[in-house]
């Protein structure tokens, strides 16, 4: 990037910024060692040989099939390169996910066909494995003599986990389980490098012994020969085809014609099977609930990255571009300047720096309750549970608005794939679905809070999360302030009135003579809205209050910035839920007039310092992969190249011209 | 077509109105649905040749095009055929246009849909007689194909700031076109790529030495024999997109091209030989071909939509999840509320489109023709008019198509369910013929200058609503009915726009810019515009479809009834705060309106997948694993997936390339 001029307008936003940009970077990662050891690890493998974009026709414009062969060729010396600095540092801490993550869009910039094998394959076998099968399968999946992924879902079934069909059946005769796939409806469909990628699978299936069903538990499954890839007899796998994105997470089915595997192919840490065929229970049913929850808060975090990402190509691009003449005589204005474009890109700012510290307070939290559950306390998993389900839920939900603002704030060009906002959306908009879909995850926030308002009613609350219900239980309204501490309570307000309502509306209908599950039904559109305005509550509270501690433990310059950034969050979810703080506070209209104007005043003393505030995000050009968004700010020269690259530039006509358009156009002319 | 999906057929029948009758509603008569299913088969004759062959989306992006462009050959010579007669009225043109979208025969646009969405109509209503003569029936025998190009690479939203010139050189009495820098290279334009030979394009015009700002000119870009590119013309594809892939959207710069003076469309302004510039009488003229676009896009929206709505409430029909009840079958997602939540609100939300759609033609229609009388009256009007629902319709299309995809889960995040291309589409009339946020900056501008005037200029029909609003008592007590709702609605719209009047008027005394306050009150301008704007979608909804409902039967007046119910109570919860805010709305009535919302899903699901069958749109067109009529989802879905190429060997040769010499660590 140093070799090219830097766009004027860029470099003027530079000049403005009032805080040090290392030092919100360094904040952002963790600390200087954190830094330095991310961009240690980016330097490796961006000057990697054979890994280079350069030069090289687009992923976009090639055929399905030579994007995943691509897709192959570059993760496989990617993780080559991982395992040498492994090697050479005797360390893997480098590649924590996060930096894993973050560095494999500098090589493919969709997801890798590896991804499940280090996000579920590695870990389930970590968490569900006895003592000796660690020992026997764990080198070599690290190694990747063994490449894996997770099959659980089924084509006709995903979020109802006992309704799944796939059938696991112990055979002592042989002392084998035959696995099976008895409909069209039972193929596993969706696992990530099943298709063409791996060769072992852990499969989720019905376990059967003498008879009885004892309910899914998982397999480790061989489904490719180790040295001619060829599925082995009795597998059916395959790959379920394009998709909004994931097109190089090479997705696949799996069907098995009575395919049998050893005894010990079970993962075998919680329940058993023993050689006679008796079956022995876990001790714990809730033990496995651990990866879930480890995956969803991982989640959040993730989604403030690509907040992060989107955010550097829009406020970047917004520098850049001029549009109007407002007024006679001055130049084009950058839209930058424009209060609707602000109001489009700051808050998806904020939301980024938002999630990222509620995101490590959710791994705090996840790592005592682990730790307290390692210890046979299983107090707090419930809890966990639930906040776990909502913030992935909604975090994702809201990640994703933010990001189509984001590329809508960049017009057209935000819908070129060399922005590269299309991709980051087709990752983004998936995570609503996979790993706990939007609405029976929030619905299974409100089993939680129903059971916690039950609590209380009766004036206790077990739990930190929901103890704010004790205080709104009688007086539900807020005296209203225009102050953080009074928008953080509001939203506590409002969410222990719309569970009270929702807890009401429930009552009603049971009363009613409705069964409960029909009552729930009946309800559920209140529910999520209940669950909604409880993981607003936390968000807030928990966002604020961590901006707060870290404007205190930096530099004098950076602290206001931290705190406009939380402000700015704050007020614009006031605004957006200003009907619910008018039913459950006593804000006024004149109140929310002077909250508006707060909000767009914190828009103009952020503008100065927008530019730097993504800058210090650190994505680098090679792993931002965005025409619009890199450091230099050329644009439209950027635009420009990307497009020559295209195939069907390569010649000046096409040869569909001669066989198809030309006899069309003579035809006409008979 | 195979068996029938169970669940499908005891949907079917528990439909409680006549099907047709409701079709026929849809197309407007009884003959016109005949009409369209005559023109259905007629394309179905060809079915081969216009759906066959590998699903576009293993292709590459380049044999994507050429597929495009041997499909768009096929299916063009067949609406060439169709419309062979009175193609110059702008109502057979609006029906041409139909068809090609309405039908919304290819996934993903067409190489051809420029030539007739843009450079026909801005060719009929700019070019002069002689012009006419010379060019309009080849253009719409598509003996030329063209191309409209106003957007450049540095250049969108501010046409004043194009920077594509052209000269006029009295000497030669031809114009020169100059693409001075990158950013005036021309970009977007469809069909621009490789596909055209001819384009509109806009350029500002210079005759010595003078402005006169920017005019179109008809300009060949490619050879017609041998479709090279003219010297001094550079011309090429934008490269791949969200979306729209087919659409071979181009690149065009100029190197001092030469044109001859009548090239420049002349049916307004004027450049005589000896470069004398005549001005238009009535420089607002052009307006119309914009207006009319955007009139196209908002129908254009209901069909993608539509398409949303029939793919999410069948395949909701028959996906089944969770047993809610010990010893029951697991339940079909359509009876969650939450799934009906998403999906019926879509569905409604398509119905209102519709009738908005219907009513802005009708406006349009009646507008046009006082202009071109002379009379412009109605014309601020009218564009406000139609910004706001270009806006409204595409974002409200966008927004519910994208939860109808999610509605579907994981499958519908699959390209075989036809959602991620449909919601491709309609999130990209977000921001093209106008980006949403400066529509509706351009409506609230008129709002503010109607407001201002209120007291002394007659109100026109749509903003007659503003006087009646404002005055004391107008709404002074809750009505929980839909006539209350839309009282409620016109109540926030006013005060929305008042509350900006005086904020803009506070500003401009402290000593603010003009133009400085309607910047920083731009936030709440928007806010305005839409609400203006959804006052008068649903009371259009609403007053069109009483009428309407007069001439239905009983049970189909009903269900559309239920539908505009759930339209307005979806729209007002929505919307709270704002009612909170500016009208009388109480807590109680909001606890009423939420259960009385509830309720309607309760009337509308067992007319769900009734009211989606009546869409009629036919599975071919459909193109949807998911959505199509016999409900068979999880067969198509594995059809279509055994359709990759990826599946066509067992192995693939990345294995033994680089796969296994890493994981052997040989790499």
């Amino acid at each position: 990037m140093a070799e090219k001029k830097v766009c004027e307008d860029l470099v003027k936003e530079r000049k403005k910024c009032t805080f040090n940009v290392e030092e919100l970077t360094q904040l952002i990662d963790g600390g200087e060692d954190k830094t330095k050891e991310r961009r240690e690890v980016e330097d490796m493998v961006i000057n990697a040989g054979g890994l280079s974009t350069k030069n090289e026709v687009p992923e976009e414009y090639l055929s399905h099939k030579e994007r995943y062969e691509n897709a192959i060729r570059k993760a496989s010396i990617l993780f080559e390169v991982f395992r040498e600095y492994a090697k050479a540092h005797d360390t893997t801490d480098a590649f924590s996910p996060t930096n894993k993550y973050r560095v494999s869009f500098g090589v493919v910039k969709d997801i890798s066909p590896f991804m499940l094998h280090m996000g579920m394959f590695v870990p389930t076998l970590m968490n569900q494995s006895d003592p000796d099968q660690v020992a026997e399968w764990l080198p070599k999946a690290l190694s990747m003599e063994y490449i894996g992924t997770y099959a659980q879902t089924e084509l006709g079934h995903g979020t109802f986990l006992r309704g799944l069909e796939t059938t696991a059946t112990y055979d002592p005769s042989t002392e084998e389980f035959v696995l099976n796939s008895p409909t069209l409806t039972s193929y596993k469909w969706w696992p990530g490098g099943l298709a063409h990628t791996a060769n072992h699978c852990v499969v989720v299936a019905q376990l059967y012994t003498k008879g009885v069903c004892h309910g899914v538990h998982p397999f480790l499954v061989q489904i490719r020969d180790l040295e001619t890839h060829m599925p082995l007899q009795g597998i059916k796998v395959g790959e379920i085809g394009p998709k909004l994105g994931f097109q190089t997470a090479n997705n696949g089915f799996l069907g098995f014609n009575h395919y049998r595997i050893p005894r010990r192919s079970m993962l075998m840490k919680n329940a058993q099977v023993l050689k006679d065929g008796t079956y022995i229970k876990s001790k714990n049913d809730k033990l496995t609930y651990g990866t879930m929850v480890f995956v969803r808060v991982l989640i959040v975090t993730d989604l403030a990255y690509e907040l992060s990402r989107a955010a550097t190509i829009a406020v970047r691009y917004s520098a850049v571009r001029h549009q109007s003449q407002p007024k006679p005589n001055e130049p084009e204005p950058q839209i930058l300047d424009y209060v609707t474009q602000q109001h489009k890109l700051f808050i998806g700012v904020a939301t980024s720096h938002a999630y990222r510290v509620t995101g490590h307070w959710l791994w705090n939290s996840y790592s005592k309750v682990i730790k307290d559950v390692s210890k046979g306390n299983m107090d707090q998993l419930p809890e966990l549970h639930a906040l776990a389900c909502c913030l992935k839920a909604v975090c994702s939900r809201d990640a994703n608005a933010r990001i189509e603002e984001f590329r809508l704030a960049c017009g057209g060009h935000g819908y070129m794939a060399s922005s590269n906002l299309p991709i980051i959306n087709g990752i983004v908009t998936a995570t609503i679905t996979y790993e706990g879909e939007y609405t029976v995850l929030m619905l299974q926030t409100a089993r939680f809070l129903v059971k916690a308002w039950k609590e209380a009613t009766t004036g206790k609350a077990k739990t930190p999360t929901v103890s704010y219900l004790v205080e709104f239980y009688n007086n539900g309204r807020v005296n209203w302030e225009n102050t953080p501490s009074t928008m953080v309570k509001g939203f506590q307000a409002i969410a222990a009135g719309k569970i009270r309502t929702a807890y009401e509306t429930l009552e009603r209908h049971v009363k009613s003579g409705m069964d409960y599950e029909d009552a729930w039904n009946m309800s559920s559109v209140q529910l999520v809205n209940a669950s909604e305005a409880h993981c607003r509550a936390i968000l807030t509270e928990i966002s604020w209050k961590e901006m707060v501690r870290l404007s205190t433990i930096v530099s004098p310059s950076l602290a206001p910035v931290l705190l406009q950034l939380a402000e700015l969050y704050l007020t614009y979810w006031t605004l957006e839920k200003r009907g619910d703080h008018l039913m459950y506070s006593t804000i006024t209209n004149g109140d929310i007039q002077k909250l508006q104007t707060r909000y767009e005043e914190l828009l103009s003393l952020i503008r100065p310092n927008a530019v730097g505030l993504v800058d210090a995000f650190d994505i680098r050009d090679e792993i931002l992969n965005s025409t619009l968004g890199a450091y230099d700010g050329r644009v439209y020269e950027r635009l420009m190249e990307e497009a020559l690259k295209s195939p069907l530039n390569a010649e000046p006509v096409n040869q569909s011209f001669h066989k198809y358009l030309k006899p069309l156009m003579l035809k006409a002319r008979l | 077509m195979g068996k029938v999906n169970e669940d499908l057929i005891k949907e079917r029948a528990k439909c409680s109105f006549n099907v047709e009758e409701l079709t026929n509603f849809l197309d407007e008569g009884r003959d016109k649905t005949l009409e369209r299913r005559e023109r259905e088969k007629l394309i179905l004759t060809k079915k081969e040749e216009i759906f066959g062959g590998p699903p576009d989306y293993y292709l590459s992006h380049k044999e994507k095009y050429e597929t495009a462009i041997r499909r768009a050959v096929v299916l063009f010579s067949l609406i060439r055929k169709l419309h062979a007669k009175n193609n110059t009225d702008l109502t057979n043109y609006k029906n041409i246009l139909s068809v090609i979208f309405g039908t919304s025969i290819s996934q993903d646009g067409s190489p051809f849909g420029l030539h007739y969405i843009m450079f026909m109509p801005v060719f009929m209503s700019q070019a002069d007689e002689d012009q006419q003569k010379k060019w309009l029936q080849r253009a719409l025998d598509c003996s030329i194909i063209g191309s409209y190009a106003q957007t450049e690479l540095g250049h969108g939203t501010f046409i004043r700031g194009l920077e594509t010139t052209a000269t006029y050189d009295p000497a030669t009495k031809e114009f020169v076109l100059h693409s001075p820098t990158l950013t005036a290279y021309k970009w977007w334009p469809g069909a621009l790529g490789n596909t055209a030979n001819y384009c509109i394009v806009m350029a500002q015009l210079y005759i010595k030495g003078k402005c006169y700002g920017i005019h179109s000119f008809i300009v060949q870009v490619r050879d017609e024999e041998s479709h090279v590119p003219l010297p001094g013309i550079k011309v090429g594809e934008m490269g791949a997109k969200m979306g729209l892939n087919i659409v071979n959207n181009g690149f065009l710069g100029f190197e001092h091209v030469r044109i001859p003076r009548t090239n420049m469309l002349m049916k307004h302004a004027k450049v005589l030989e000896d470069g004398t510039y005549v001005k238009s009488k009535n420089p607002k003229l052009i307006y119309g071909t914009m207006v009319f676009v955007r009139v196209v896009i908002v129908f254009n929206s209901v069909h993608m939509l539509a398409k949303a709505v029939v793919v999410a409430t069948r395949y909701s029909a028959v996906r089944r999840q969770t047993q809610m009840k010990p010893g029951e079958p697991e339940l079909q997602i359509i009876d969650f509320v939450t799934q009906q939540d998403k999906v019926f609100s879509a569905v409604a939300g398509c119905f209102a489109m519709m009738m908005n759609g219907r009513r802005l033609w009708e406006t349009f229609y009646i507008i046009d023709e006082q202009l071109h009388k002379g009379n412009l009256e109605r014309l601020g009007e009218l564009h406000a008019l139609a910004c706001c629902l270009k806006a409204i319709s595409t974002s409200d299309s966008a927004m519910f198509t994208e939860r109808c995809r999610l509605a579907c889960g994981g499958n519908g995040f699959m390209h075989s369910s036809n959602l991620p291309l449909t919601y491709a589409l309609t999130s990209a009339s977000c921001t093209y013929e106008g980006d949403n946020t400066v529509l509706l900056l351009q409506t609230a501008r008129f709002l503010l200058k109607v407001w201002r005037q209120m007291d002394s200029v007659p109100l026109t029909p749509t903003v007659a609503y503003l006087k009646e609003a404002s005055t004391p008592g107008y709404y002074d007590k809750w009505d929980n009915t839909v006539d209350g709702i839309i009282r409620g609605y016109r109540t926030v719209a006013m005060r929305k726009i008042s509350a900006c009047v005086e904020t803009m008027t506070n500003k401009i005394m402290s000593g603010m810019s003009q133009e400085d306050a309607w910047n920083t009150t731009s936030i709440e301008l928007v806010s305005a515009a839409e609400a203006h704007c959804r006052a008068l979608v649903i009371s259009t909804y609403h007053e069109d479809m009483s009428k309407a409902c007069e001439g239905m039967s009983p049970p189909l007046a009903e269900v559309m009834q239920q539908l505009v119910q759930l339209y307005a109570v979806y729209w007002t919860l929505e919307k709270l705060a704002d009612f909170l805010q500016y009208t009388p709305i109480s807590s109680t009535d909001v606890a009423f309106l939420r259960s009385w919302y509830v309720e309607l899903l309760e009337k509308i699901r067992p007319n769900a997948v009734g009211l989606v069958d009546a869409f009629d749109i036919i599975d071919e067109f459909l193109q949807s694993s998911l959505g199509a009529y016999d409900g068979r989802v999880y067969e198509r879905l594995m059809e279509e997936a055994l359709k990759s190429p990826l599946n066509a060997e067992p192995v693939n040769q990345s294995f033994h390339k680089y796969l296994k010499p890493f994981m052997q660590g040989k790499l």
